[in-house]
């Protein structure tokens, strides 16, 4: 079955605890309904928002990512689906979506 | 988890604990998004607090001042380390609570600020949580908090144990506390449930660390210790299945917990070790009568409204009196009890007390004036502060219609 990649876009931190836990459960039902079904191909992993970036050639190495709070990739997930209409649809359901984030879909190239 | 770190960091850098605690949550929490719950989340929690601590100590080391008393381990590098693992051991972790217990207790607080910071600091209550707790508003806590913990930073050592004085001093505190702590749980003002046994149970791990502390061994704290053992041994029949909750009148006594009530006569024994003899000695003779009884005909009325007689003379309150005005009417009958409770002084204090009406209601009822008794029910429901105690006064009206 094709694979697709969920990369997770403006994930914000919770502001207190009790926000975090009601974040948890949905995150938790949403990839847990994924793997009953036998989409999910890997829960995937949260990223630190820092890091360093290498440019170029040059290979000079500058702090970051600087990216906007909204653009900048907090996560990703690996699903299998039939095409990637199913993908979309089912990342629907990403609580990422319910809090200003966005859910970038992308088809792993197969030959 | 704070108190660990408020003894790593000192206490004028209880904020920074609270940081570093609240960062390790949300990091746990953004994991476990994604891989699922660990199998034991306590434990993943603490390391990562470990982690977050032992981060903070590495990178601010010259720019910040840590616990005087752990400075000089924690500044070389040879000895951060086990000396980080030492303080996060189970025997050095309740030290730390009971440390944070009393501290929380500073005499520069009044009693109500001291029982908030217990609530949030020691079993980490949400200022909302606290808010609700206390009846009062989100901004109102929030503000008291934030003065509290600055009147416990500014104290330079976190308080020592080891001085038994002031220890002894602050012990009155610490109970009331602890008490109020676990009267939240057992008849919370909480908006959706009307019995909360985790925070009961917090109350009573508390009062076990503090009774493992020769200081702490007093014997208020046993009393305090009999009489929340033997309420806790009725909580599993105040509230049924459904979430329905039953008054001592009408709770089903074999689903008491017969453990907690032996180890609430164990411990009220061990109470009676000393000439002190304090409200909670009073208080658990009053709980003890109740859990011993087979039923609520065979229960030892009379001596129980003797005790609640020494109870007011120790501390006058109108909601003792009407506990014992309650008492006296299975003594003698509600016309009696009737008379005790037109007879309490401060009686309007009671007014938006919801289980004053009800104990009106009741008592009318039971003297054959049901319309009377309805009308106190009413008024009772207007007060009711979640839909347990709504639903309980709806069916005491409906019992008046029979």
């Amino acid at each position: 079955m094709p694979e697709f990649l969920y990369i997770y876009r403006g994930t914000q931190r919770p502001s207190d605890p009790q926000e975090g836990q009601q974040i948890l459960q949905k995150w938790m039902s949403w990839l847990e309904g994924l793997a009953k079904q036998g989409k999910l191909k890997d829960r995937g992993q949260p990223l630190e928002p820092t890091g360093k970036v290498v440019n170029g050639r040059a290979k000079t190495v500058t702090d970051g990512p600087y990216a906007e709070a909204k653009d900048l990739v907090g996560g990703f997930s690996l699903v299998e689906a039939r095409d990637l209409d199913e993908a979309v649809e089912l990342s629907k359901g990403c609580p990422a979506l319910e809090r200003g984030g966005t859910v970038e879909v992308r088809p792993l190239m197969k030959i | 988890m704070v108190a660990v770190l408020t003894r790593l960091f000192g206490v004028h850098n209880l904020a920074l604990a609270e940081d570093v605690v609240q960062d390790a949550f949300c990091r746990a929490l953004e994991v476990w998004q994604y891989r699922g719950l660990p199998d034991n989340p306590a434990a993943w929690l603490m390391a990562a607090a470990k982690h977050r601590a032992l981060d903070v100590l590495r990178r601010d080391r010259t720019a910040r001042r840590f616990a005087p008393e752990l400075s000089q381990r924690l500044e070389s590098e040879w000895t951060l380390v086990p000396t980080l693992e030492e303080r996060f051991t189970a025997h050095a972790i309740s030290d730390d609570l009971l440390r944070m217990m009393f501290s929380c207790c500073h005499p520069g607080l009044k009693e109500e600020a001291q029982v908030m910071l217990v609530l949030h600091l020691l079993c980490g209550f949400s200022v909302a949580e606290v808010a609700g707790a206390f009846v009062a508003t989100h901004a109102a806590v929030e503000k008291r908090l934030t003065r509290s913990k600055k009147v416990l930073a500014a104290s330079k050592e976190l308080f020592d144990v080891t001085r038994a004085d002031e220890l002894a001093a602050r012990l009155p505190a610490v109970h009331r506390a602890l008490y109020l702590l676990f009267n939240e749980g057992y008849h919370g003002a909480s908006a959706q449930v009307a019995v909360r046994a985790e925070l009961c149970r917090e109350a009573l791990r508390l009062l076990e660390l503090l009774r493992e502390h020769p200081v702490g061994r007093t014997p208020a704290t046993f009393a305090l210790s009999a009489l929340l053992s033997l309420h806790a041994a009725r909580l599993p029949a105040r509230l049924d299945a459904e979430g329905e909750l039953h008054s001592l009148f009408e709770q089903d006594r074999s689903r008491w917990d017969q453990r907690l009530i032996a180890e609430g006569w164990s411990l009220l024994e061990q109470a009676a070790g000393g000439p002190e003899l304090t409200d909670y000695h009073l208080e658990a003779a009053i709980a003890w009568f109740h859990a011993k009884a087979p039923s609520i005909e065979a229960t030892e009325w009379s001596n129980i409204v003797k005790v609640y007689d020494r109870l007011l003379e120790l501390r006058p309150s109108p909601v003792v009196a009407l506990n014992r005005a309650i008492a006296l009417a299975q003594a003698e009958g509600p016309e009696q009890g009737l008379e005790a409770i037109r007879a309490i002084e401060g009686r309007e204090r009671l007014d938006h007390y919801p289980f004053y009406a009800a104990a009106l209601g009741e008592l009318e009822l039971r003297a054959g004036r049901s319309e009377l008794a309805a009308g106190h029910f009413q008024e009772a429901m207007t007060l009711a502060r979640n839909p347990s105690e709504r639903r309980f006064f709806e069916q005491r009206i409906g019992a008046c219609s029979v």
